[in-house]
């Protein structure tokens, strides 16, 4: 569906809609899967943290699953992403392994990063995730030069720039996405809303319809509902295919929710109970799961099987994470320049 | 890293070839092109306009867009750009026209060129030259004059060249661009129309070696970028008072070379650091607290420090021209230092 015009907030829904097509079972499969493992990662990461485990800052994806998951399933290996605070599904739904995640969020020496970058600093060059980021918008004019090097070099990836709607205000975004137009880079721009800064709305942080900023710099731009699987996969189908003909960058604006709170510590009472409520009841897996038992494109029971699976994965994680070791002390100043 | 240097920054040929400061810049910028095709440049008027100072004047016909690539007033976006693509494998000189606007991109150089490796487990290479234009004397006022190679050299992550000469400048441009971290290259403006002998045949100078460029006995200068050239000039009016001074150029501030400062301070027991950035919080307080920690029993003075005035760089000729080291204020520095002042 090559969107070439802005939708608005909320055209975009289609629930009330007779069954559409769905994607090949082995590719329902891995989404499913891998929604789950962002879910069950997450969940027993903050078990961790409550119980005292595990420190630092955590910044949960879940609720969000969707956007990351859509956005890679049309997405080669070889092929970029810079990712967020709120990284862990992005690093997830790009191949990141867990149990070298977990390593890293216990900030051991098997991590992703041998531990020196925790929870916001995970990247593996290998699987083409260039890297988290504690700084909000940091990555966009990152994206813009990954993506400016595979023009270069003429290279077929395309790099796909994940932020959320509180990058939508800085400078970073701007100055990256007008460069990134001007260039006919091969990237795409997929903003996460998930309503909130930390606790700023954003209706309070971004003025105007979102989308807008998409036409304003002369490239596609749409608003998904970032919940549903199938749109999201649908829309970004497009975006990286023209990307990937050396035809531009585009922006894609995901409507999604948060569930947790900003950081592990945040109870979220800025939030009204009732809104909370018709987003959880937009659960991307709730949906996933009813749409395609109901459409007989997977079964019940196979989705059970994967709950199962990926159950004991995080199991896993969890205990290569706790016994493997810290970093040593000596390493403090290794790592920060190249021989 | 092979480096050609030896003998070196003085011209020795009968008749040596003297170039300007950005001819030398050019000529290893063009080199490095022409030998690595994973090098490109990009930055704000550096294509058709040759770069503010003309360093890339040339290229865009030479190498074209897709290597030439102009960017908008966008310094944030200058300074991360080169992140992603050094990362996924090119080498990018990105120039930032004047040192003064790299406060825009001040995240993107600290908290992610700086950081990427390390933060990510030590395994990415950052092959990256950012280059700007610093320094005063040409009277382009507060916001275009600065010195701020401090500020770079207190993050973790970043290299520091300060070059004083041609010769040194195409050296170690050459070795920025192949070097695997993030190098800040500060290229005096005032320096640009100066001339210097640059052989014809290839070098490099290696990144993280300070140089002697003059030997004495009676006191040490420990300088970089314009101010070297001052400081040799005061010494050739101190030679003339019987006043023998040795002028030790850093050209690197990080990683930095302070063995030959140690050397020469053991031999002279006397020692003043000049540079042009502003005195309080400058480099200059680093390079005096190592030599103090190293070579305290040879130190017959305090370590003398000469910089800037706590205050922008004025736009009144006297005033610019008053604010920071000059011939005659480095030579009456050292006249103090040998009578105890």
């Amino acid at each position: 569906m090559a969107t070439t015009k802005a939708k608005t907030k909320g055209s975009s829904s289609r629930s009330k809609k007779k069954a559409r097509k769905l994607p090949p079972k082995d590719m329902l499969e891995w989404m499913y899967r891998t929604m789950k493992r962002i879910r069950l990662f997450e969940e027993a990461a903050d078990r961790a943290f409550k119980s005292a485990r595990m420190r630092g800052a955590l910044h949960f994806y879940s609720g969000e699953e969707a956007t990351a998951t859509g956005v890679c399933a049309a997405l080669e290996q070889t092929d970029y992403i810079t990712s967020t605070h709120r990284g862990h599904g992005h690093c997830i739904a790009k191949g990141g392994r867990l149990d070298r995640m977990m390593a890293e969020l216990y900030g051991r020496s098997t991590g992703y990063c041998g531990g020196k970058g925790g929870s916001m600093h995970i990247a593996d060059l290998d699987l083409g995730i260039l890297g988290a980021n504690g700084i909000v918008g940091a990555g966009i004019p990152i994206a813009t030069g990954a993506a400016l090097g595979s023009k270069i070099r003429g290279e077929d990836k395309v790099t796909v720039c994940f932020f959320g709607d509180g990058a939508l205000p800085t400078g970073a975004f701007h100055e990256g996405i007008n460069f990134a137009s001007v260039q006919d880079l091969p990237v795409v721009f997929v903003c996460e809303n998930n309503q909130y800064g930390m606790a700023s709305h954003v209706s309070d942080t971004s003025a105007g319809n979102l989308a807008d900023r998409a036409g304003s710099y002369g490239m596609p731009g749409a608003i998904v509902d970032g919940n549903d699987i199938f749109e999201v996969y649908e829309t970004f189908t497009a975006f990286v295919k023209r990307a990937r003909k050396g035809d531009g960058p585009s922006l894609m604006i995901a409507d999604t929710y948060r569930h947790h709170g900003h950081t592990v510590n945040d109870m979220a009472a800025y939030r009204q109970a009732e809104v909370v409520a018709k987003w959880l009841e937009r659960d991307p897996l709730l949906r996933f799961r009813r749409e395609v038992i109901a459409a007989k494109a997977l079964t019940k029971k196979l989705l059970d099987s994967i709950d199962t699976e990926v159950e004991q994965e995080v199991t896993e994680a969890i205990e290569f994470a706790e016994a493997s070791p810290f970093p040593s002390i000596d390493t403090i100043e290794e790592g920060v320049y190249a021989d | 890293m092979t480096s050609t240097q030896s003998a070196a920054s003085t011209p020795t040929a009968a008749q040596p070839r003297m170039i300007f400061f950005n001819q030398a810049l050019r000529e290893a910028l063009d080199e490095e092109m022409e030998r690595d095709p994973t090098v490109f440049i990009y930055g704000e008027e550096i294509g058709t306009w040759g770069g503010a100072y003309k360093v890339t004047e040339g290229f865009l016909d030479k190498y074209g867009p897709g290597r030439i690539v102009d960017t908008p007033i966008s310094e944030a976006l200058i300074g991360g750009a080169a992140v992603g693509a050094a990362i996924t494998g090119s080498r990018p000189v990105a120039e930032f026209m004047y040192q003064d606007f790299m406060g825009i991109a001040m995240d993107q150089i600290v908290n992610q060129a700086a950081k990427n490796r390390y933060m990510f487990g030590g395994k990415n290479a950052l092959p990256i030259v950012y280059r700007a234009a610093f320094g005063a004397g040409i009277g382009n006022a507060a916001q275009h004059t600065q010195s701020l190679e401090a500020w770079f050299t207190h993050v973790p992550g970043l290299k520091v060249v300060t070059p004083s000469n041609a010769y040194d400048a195409k050296g170690l441009l050459k070795s920025a661009i192949r070097d695997d971290n993030v190098v800040l290259f500060f290229e005096h403006k005032a320096l640009y129309r100066e001339r210097g002998h640059v052989p014809e045949e290839e070098y490099l100078v290696p990144l993280g070696v300070s140089d002697v460029k003059r030997a004495g006995v009676d006191v040490t200068i420990v300088s970089y970028a314009r101010q070297v050239q001052f400081s040799l000039k005061a010494a050739e009016v101190l030679a003339e008072e019987g006043i023998d001074v040795e002028v030790i150029d850093l050209r690197t501030l990080y990683p930095l070379d302070i063995d030959p400062v140690i050397e020469s301070v053991q031999k002279t027991n006397r020692v003043m650091v000049v540079h042009e950035a502003v005195r309080f919080g400058g480099f200059g307080g680093e390079v005096a607290s190592q030599i103090q920690e190293l070579a305290f029993d040879y130190l017959d003075a305090p370590v003398k420090r000469l910089g800037a005035a706590h205050a922008p760089v004025p736009f009144s000729e006297p005033l610019e021209f008053a604010s920071f080291p000059s011939v005659e204020t480095i030579s009456q520095g050292v006249r103090d230092l040998l009578q105890g002042i």
